[in-house]
């Protein structure tokens, strides 16, 4: 076998190299570098800040599956007033000014799923606005997630 | 075997009881609020049972002609309207007014889905988004509907209407947007929450008293007492689907 010539060496050196920062750029995740003021983060307003179904981290995962399962047994069994209910979301989330959870890049749904960009289809019929005034939480525990999202 | 005074003592202690009962049951607890609909109120965590079967009793003869009282209240509580122009506009009640020529004698009744026992919209559905809940309640479940209208093609009742523009201000109880079909739901959010339907409420509200509401699988609900006492027709009953929307006087 001929050995290669230091042409073919120096390339593939190069393409090694190519791969191993592409696969480092794929385990560098955008993470690492949210903390530095550069990256944009959504300015979403929290408000009621009071407990949720779960912690805001589950939450956020987690609260396509849990509206989706919910909704079936909703629509097909009947089943109401459950936990998970997309009204009581709406009610305690819609934005004090505005009442509703759409319309503005800070409103709670809206925001989130604006710099995500993950299409946001429920409000096309359900009413994204609060008709109940919200249980929890007084006016006073608006928080704005701007600078680092740490909750 | 003649029944001897014990079993007669019975019978009455049993009529007095009875009769009790259905006096308490009356009872207002509240103007609107009576004893017997808090009894009849499920659970609303609870599922639609497969024992119920909530029908209508319309009685023509009762239902005024050229009175859309039904209508106007089904447009308010499911937040049916909107600037589109008529042609398109989404219809859950139709008033029909009907004629026999020869006698000239008149009737008016409102027509909406029958919520048939064997659903043809249903059985067109091609994603299963027409479907019949266990009480009997046909529905369109929008999460699944692509709005083929396939459905609309199958009702022999023209129920079904498509919903041709963007919608805004819905009521939270009941969404529909762009894009999906729809019908009468018998205000399955009321009826859920022991309730009746809106219509029914704003008949009874005009003082016509025209449509009841109920379980057809309980023999002592007042819409079984009234269909075992009068005459009463089911729209189409040649197409043997078994409408739960019965019709008396036509």
């Amino acid at each position: 076998m001929a050995r290669s010539s230091p042409t073919h060496a120096a390339t593939a050196q190069r393409i090694t190299l190519a791969a191993l920062l592409c696969l480092g750029g794929m385990f560098w995740p955008p993470v690492s570098r949210a903390g530095g003021e550069r990256t944009p983060l959504p300015a979403i307003l929290v408000e009621g800040g009071g407990h949720c179904l779960a912690p805001a981290g589950e939450m956020r995962r987690r609260h396509p599956d849990m509206l989706k399962h919910q909704r079936d047994r909703t629509v097909h069994l009947g089943e109401r007033g459950t936990t998970v209910n997309l009204k009581e979301c709406v009610a305690c989330h819609a934005s004090r000014t505005t009442g509703s959870v759409i319309g503005s890049d800070q409103a709670f749904c809206q925001g989130c799923h604006t710099y995500a960009a993950v299409q946001l289809d429920c409000f096309e019929c359900h009413s994204p606005k609060r008709t109940t005034a919200a249980t929890s939480g007084p006016a006073a525990n608006t928080i704005a997630i701007s600078a680092r999202a740490k909750r | 075997m003649s029944p001897t005074p014990n079993d007669t003592a019975i019978a009455l202690r049993r009529a007095l009881i009875g009769a009790g009962a259905a006096a308490l049951a009356g009872i207002a607890l509240a103007p609107g609020i009576r004893l017997i609909e808090v009894a009849q109120a499920r659970d609303p965590k609870r599922v639609a049972s497969g024992e119920v079967r909530w029908g209508l009793l319309i009685d023509t003869t009762q239902c005024e002609p050229g009175c859309r009282d039904c209508i106007d209240a089904c447009a308010r509580e499911n937040a049916l309207d909107t600037p589109i122009d008529n042609a398109q506009r989404p219809h859950w009640i139709r008033k029909v007014e009907l004629k026999e020529i020869r006698t000239g004698r008149a009737a008016s009744a409102p027509v909406m889905c029958q919520h048939c026992a064997d659903p043809p919209c249903v059985d067109v559905c091609p994603t299963g988004a027409s479907f019949k809940r266990n009480d009997g309640i046909v529905l369109v479940d929008r999460h699944s509907c692509i709005g083929c209208r396939y459905c609309v093609m199958a009702c022999p009742y023209k129920a079904r209407s498509f919903v041709h523009e963007p919608v805004t201000n819905q009521n939270p109880d009941v969404p529909r947007g762009k894009g999906c079909v729809e019908g009468c739901t018998l205000c399955v959010h009321r009826v859920d929450r022991g309730q009746t339907p809106a219509c029914v409420d704003a008949c009874a509200a005009a003082g016509h008293g025209a449509m009841t509401f109920g379980d057809l699988n309980n023999p002592d609900s007042e819409i079984a007492r009234r269909i075992r006492a009068v005459a009463s027709s089911q729209l189409r009953a040649d197409l043997g689907l078994d409408p739960g929307v019965r019709y008396q006087g036509l």
